[in-house]
């Protein structure tokens, strides 16, 4: 009898979707100081440094033309993906989605300002949509605790970009994240994998802040055709015909080629070989005090 | 019988006989999309399926083979009758069932069976090259149209069958089912594989990208660009608009791209050896694609050359 309730308690526990093993729900405020000119000023044209990507990558991000989406009414309004919203402008809400009647926590869903961005990532067991199911800017995602380490599942992606100056990320991409929470700090830290665009996963992280008074409100987007094209004209540059793509190079003091990126600049050993820069500015000129001490992110 | 074999002889024109595969391990997978409407996907094409209170209409019938399969799928949404079938074109892997569903179907006088399609489909399967004109068959699109669009009401919702000129083909329609806010396109639009242009059977590049871009505008995304409006492509999952927009954007970049290498005076070879398309390669070729890097290539500078 007693062998008998104790199997079956242990059926129960067994069949019982874990709790949350940490709270992440409340409203956190993005701390930029990884990446601070990437993620707020925005990169370069032709940056393409740490990321390690193939030469499909490349070319295509050679090809941009940032006119498209302003040109492009469709792309106007566009969210980023998944992936990428994380270290986006990520003023971030996280609520805990409850089950009515076991209280539990079944999801932890995710909303941020720009675009009112929104993901899901559901703790309850559930299957990832079928292949031939629609595809989402946030995607499917999944999660299960390891401790108090969340650790997360993305299928379902939309193709949208993996550094906003045309690195591409393709719909077959997949991501993992990992979520820690230290007291008043929250790190995330994604692990993208491309198999159209990656030679090697896309690690990359980002950290927040508690802040209980942050205030999300509306970004009501609708697009509009702001400047007249025919509609089979998309704004791109031919390839070998972008003239932009030396001036992050020449800018910053960086040789040509550690700007191309690629798995060998991914390492802190590739500084020991990329070789000297084919100009180097006097002084500091672009975005120098940028995130330092708060400071602001002027161009000059 | 006679169908049968006018669509054997589109087929051994080069076209998609190397592609039918083993129809008896054929899953047929059922995939609700918005409103009244499911999409069936199988060994071929994808078929269309909107089901209500008057019965079932088909968009696209696969292979022969595979009806059996499909026609107990539909029977798990509806026991209604299929009263309408409409052919996106006239490829094998999207007609090939027309004849065995005809067949299959019990036929009322006063709840027929209609097959609808633009009237070069009905064309070409009645004159492929070199043969005789067959008699009037089941399975044949008789019911076909000619204007710019034909629009019908069934399933208390109004359906539009809008013809696309030379795109794919010469004979494609993209069907707009206005209730459920679904479009499906036939093989204009294939997520995950580069568009086939059939130079031979009136398509061309042109014409597909003003075939997107009017997909693109009868879709409307809801909510941070997606959703709204949903799409059932050719072939490959549900999509909406943002997919019909990168896709539109890939094959007028390539366009670009092979129009300026004509410009320069190379021929098909240099422009195949230049791989205009090596950057979308790595999305939209796969093992067992259909249209490879070359053909998709080849088909597009054929296209621009011919408008010299």
């Amino acid at each position: 009898m007693c062998g008998a309730a104790a199997a079956g308690l242990l059926i129960v526990v067994w069949n019982t979707p874990a709790f949350a093993q940490m709270d992440f729900a409340g409203e956190w405020a993005p701390l930029y100081h990884e990446d601070y000119p990437e993620r707020i000023p925005g990169p370069e044209l032709g940056d393409y440094m740490g990321i390690p990507i193939n030469d499909a990558a490349r070319l295509r991000g050679d090809s941009y033309d940032a006119d498209r989406i302003s040109v492009v009414p469709e792309y106007e309004c566009r969210p980023h993906g998944g992936d990428y919203s994380m270290r986006g402008l990520a003023n971030m809400r996280v609520d805990n989605i409850l089950d009515p009647v076991t209280q539990q926590v079944i999801a932890i869903h995710t909303r941020m300002n720009f675009q009112e961005m929104e993901r899901t990532i559901w703790l309850d067991g559930r299957p990832h949509p079928p292949e031939l199911a629609a595809h989402t800017f946030s995607g499917f995602s999944t999660g299960s605790w390891d401790g108090n380490m969340l650790n997360g599942y993305t299928t379902h992606l939309k193709e949208s970009y993996m550094r906003r100056n045309g690195l591409p990320r393709s719909d077959k991409a997949t991501f993992r994240e990992h979520w820690v929470r230290h007291g008043n700090y929250l790190t995330v830290t994604t692990v993208i994998t491309d198999p159209a665009f990656l030679t090697e996963p896309l690690v990359r992280s980002q950290t927040w802040l508690l802040d209980p008074g942050q205030q999300l409100g509306r970004d009501v987007c609708e697009y509009v055709p702001e400047i007249p094209k025919a509609a089979d004209e998309i704004p791109h540059h031919l390839p070998e015909s972008n003239p932009y793509l030396h001036e992050v190079a020449d800018w910053y003091g960086l040789p040509y080629e550690a700007t191309r990126g690629g798995a060998g600049t991914l390492y802190p050993e590739y500084r020991l070989k990329m070789g000297k820069p084919e100009k180097s500015p006097e002084k500091c000129e672009r975005y120098c005090t940028c995130g330092q001490n708060g400071g602001p992110c002027n161009l000059h | 019988m006679q169908l049968a074999l006018a669509l054997a002889a589109i087929a051994s024109c080069g076209v998609l006989a190397a592609q039918q595969p083993n129809f008896e391990n054929v899953q047929i997978q059922v995939l609700p999309v918005q409103g009244n409407v499911y999409m069936l996907a199988g060994a071929g094409g994808n078929i269309t399926v909107q089901v209500g209170k008057e019965g079932v209409l088909m968009v696209d019938t696969e292979y022969a083979p595979l009806a059996p399969k499909i026609l107990s799928e539909i029977r798990k949404l509806s026991n209604g009758p299929i009263r309408y079938i409409i052919n996106t074109h006239v490829h094998p892997d999207h007609v090939g069932g027309n004849d065995a569903f005809a067949a299959l179907i019990p036929q009322n006088p006063l709840q027929p069976l209609k097959i609808i399609a633009h009237q070069n489909v009905l064309n070409r399967m009645t004159t492929p090259a070199g043969r005789e004109t067959p008699q009037p068959q089941p399975g044949l699109p008789e019911d076909e149209y000619s204007t710019r669009f034909k629009d019908i009401h069934f399933n208390g919702e109004a359906v539009f069958i809008y013809h696309e000129p030379r795109a794919h083909t010469d004979g494609d329609s993209v069907i707009l089912f206005r209730g459920s806010d679904v479009v499906s396109t036939g093989d204009i639009f294939t997520p995950g594989g580069y568009p086939f242009l059939d130079l031979e059977r009136g398509g061309s590049v042109q014409g597909e990208i003003a075939a997107l871009n009017h997909i693109v505008e009868l879709t409307v995304p809801a909510h941070t660009q997606e959703g709204g409006t949903y799409v059932i492509p050719g072939h490959g999952r549900i999509c909406d608009e943002a997919d019909v927009v990168e896709y539109r954007d890939m094959l007028v970049i390539v366009r670009d791209r092979i129009r300026e290498l004509i410009k320069k005076g190379m021929t098909l070879d240099q422009v195949k050896a230049a791989k205009p398309t090596r950057d979308y390669d790595t999305e939209y070729v796969s093992r067992n694609s259909f249209v490879t890097a070359d053909r998709f290539v080849e088909a597009v500078y054929k296209s621009l050359s011919e408008h010299k």
